[in-house]
């Protein structure tokens, strides 16, 4: 198993699972489908720059091989504006089911899994 | 260095200012927060027709900010057509925000004139910029601001409208990430002009992931224009978006368009090899079906603003079958019609707003409904932009939509291309004059109208109008300088030697 067999496989698994969440009806696993959408594009970001172990991105007096640190610096910028992004859609969502009395996506008057199962029983 | 210098900063940096001074000012003295966005808008207009002329001679302005030299810092590059969508989102803004101001509108909630500013600077930036991780910055300070001014006015419908509208642009956001880091890994650039240059270099075994992340990038801005399978978004934001603000996002999905002409001559153009011209197959079918859908839109709407969503559809469709055929002439044509396009939308808007305010319960509706003061005058304006919208004479509707028939049949199957205009033209003046004589013509009787509204509601309308009607009389000079812009984007090589300098090849 190598370093790039375990990035790649991780980021697979989480769009993987993102795009299932995604596509659920209701705001809150949409919300952590869209969270895990960003931490796979993140580490697809970090990962342009190439893997390599043991290389600082900043200048060092003591080494002569460097990694990329541009990536890093795209990262960065990534992860603070889908921080704000995701932080604006959980209000957003929040303030959403609290009006309209729905979480669903479409904001369609469905009744709740919980409901659902209590007639069933 | 002059001002003169600092030109192509101005139109981000203004609106960046003038921003938080509004925030600050608003509360207490509201009178001169109006004023302070008034100001930056008219100031960012001067810029703009500034670098409009700037621009006329074929001049490209580059501004590397903090004197980093091109492919290492950020750029900006103010071309022909930079400064054509610059004088159109502050054109637009004006007439946005006066019809906020006028209808009152901006006081429902103390964060209108800041979010209005944002939202300008991401807008301008995103048409000034020359690296394409700042264009997703753009993307994203423009859409952040317009989540803000889609939900002012509070209310269910909007908040229901807002969690689809942003969550779409999240996913699109994330997919822009996914293009940006191939295109980093593959070349090691992110400027565009620079990326131009690289991507003839890629080995042929690389030229698979060029051509994912060439229609990864098409597929975000696609989303951003509403091209159809990606338009479900659209009607139901703008349609609840308040009316003044939706004026505005007439020029959102304006803005997929503009990035879809700016990067994909630029970086996938001819030397791309396996990824040259990737999207181009699959555009041309989708802006027809984007046509067809927008004007059937227009022909089953329920309501004059939702008519109006569908009209952006429909004219974003017709934009896109001339944008597709990646012909200098094409889209010489294109960008005339660009122009018209987003003006009309706007107001096609700003009238369904001035009929709300009129006819009380029945709203916009296109149901009979009680008699209401000026519906003469509504009606005449109605048509007016309705003509506009569908393309009819005298408006310069036509005359983009005669430029565009003219212009595409140099391709191979325009047959299609003419057939999907001619038909969508002939359901969206159906639709129109459907619903215009059902609202000013059918009145029932013994209803009670609203109190009628001050006229002053009407002007900003009235100044979109008459925009259109300079466009038309102002054609001649409008389709030169949209040829000339035409050229300049497909110029490869021009604009690589302005951004990166004279060692370039």
């Amino acid at each position: 198993m190598t370093y790039e067999f375990l990035v790649a496989s991780a980021i697979g698994v989480l769009v993987a699972g993102a795009i299932f969440l995604a596509l659920r009806a209701r705001t809150f696993q949409v919300v952590l489908g869209l969270t895990l959408l960003s931490y796979a594009v993140n580490l697809f970001l970090f990962a342009s720059g190439r893997l390599v172990l043991n290389r600082p991105p900043i200048w060092d007096k003591t080494v002569t091989e460097y990694t990329d640190p541009l990536p890093q610096a795209l990262v960065l910028t990534a992860i603070v504006i889908t921080f704000g992004m995701t932080a604006f859609v959980v209000i957003l969502a929040l303030r959403s089911f609290l009006e309209t009395g729905s979480d669903h996506v479409d904001g369609d008057n469905v009744p709740s899994d919980d409901s659902q199962q209590e007639k069933g029983e | 260095m002059t001002v003169l210098d600092h030109l192509p900063i101005l139109p981000v940096a203004i609106p960046a200012l003038a921003a938080p001074l509004t925030l600050l000012a608003m509360r207490r003295y509201p009178r001169l927060a109006i004023a302070i966005a008034f100001a930056s808008c008219a100031a960012m207009l001067a810029c703009a027709l500034a670098l409009l002329v700037q621009a006329s001679g074929g001049a490209i302005t580059v501004y590397a900010l903090g004197e980093w030299p091109a492919p290492f810092g950020i750029v900006l590059v103010a071309d022909r057509l930079a400064a054509i969508m610059l004088v159109l989102a502050a054109a637009l803004a004006l007439i946005a925000l006066l019809h906020a101001v006028l209808t009152g509108i901006d006081r429902k909630g103390w964060h209108f004139h800041p979010l209005f500013q944002f939202q300008l600077m991401g807008l301008n930036g995103a048409f000034l910029t020359g690296d394409l991780f700042n264009l997703f910055v753009f993307f994203e300070v423009l859409l952040i601001a317009s989540y803000g001014l889609l939900l002012h006015g509070q209310g269910p419908a909007r908040l229901k409208a807002g969690v689809q509208y942003v969550v779409v642009n999240l996913v699109g956001s994330s997919l822009f990430l996914i293009a940006l880091a191939l295109l980093y890994a593959l070349t090691g650039t992110l400027n565009m002009a620079d990326l131009g240059v690289r991507v003839e270099q890629i080995a042929p075994a690389d030229q698979g992931l060029l051509r994912i992340a060439a229609l990864l990038l098409a597929c975000v801005f696609a989303i951003k224009a509403a091209v159809v399978p990606l338009h479900l978004w659209l009607p139901r934001t703008y349609d609840v978006a308040t009316p003044a603000v939706a004026g505005l996002f007439a020029i959102m999905t304006k803005v997929g368009v503009y990035s879809l002409i700016r990067v994909v001559p630029q970086v996938f153009g001819d030397g791309a090899g396996a990824a040259a011209w990737a999207p181009a197959p699959f555009l041309m079918p989708a802006a027809l079906v984007t046509a067809a859908v927008g004007f059937a839109g227009v022909f089953t709407a329920r309501s004059l603003s939702e008519q109006a969503s569908y009209a952006i559809i429909g004219s974003t469709g017709t934009l896109l079958i001339a944008v597709a055929g990646w012909e200098t002439a094409m889209l010489g044509a294109a960008l005339y019609y660009l122009v018209h396009s987003t003006i009309a939308g706007a107001a096609l808007f700003l009238v369904a707003d001035v009929v709300t305010r009129r006819r009380a319960g029945a709203a916009d509706n296109c149901s009979p409904g009680p008699d209401f003061a000026g519906r003469q005058g509504v009606g005449l304006m109605f048509m007016a932009a309705a003509i506009a919208a569908t393309g009819l004479p005298p408006l310069s509707g036509f005359i983009g939509k005669l430029l565009i028939l003219k212009s595409v049949t140099a391709l191979p199957d325009w047959g299609w291309a003419w057939g999907v205009i001619l038909v969508t033209t002939l359901f969206g003046v159906i639709g129109f004059a459907r619903a215009g004589s059902v609202i000013f013509w059918k009145v029932t009787q013994g209803d009670t109208a609203a109190a009628a509204p001050p006229r002053s509601d009407m002007i900003a309308p009235a100044i979109a109008l008459a925009l259109l009607a300079a466009l038309s009389a102002g054609a001649g000079w409008a389709t030169a300088y949209g040829d000339a812009a035409a050229a300049q984007v497909f110029d490869r090589t021009a604009t690589a030697r302005a951004v990166l300098g004279e060692g370039a090849p």
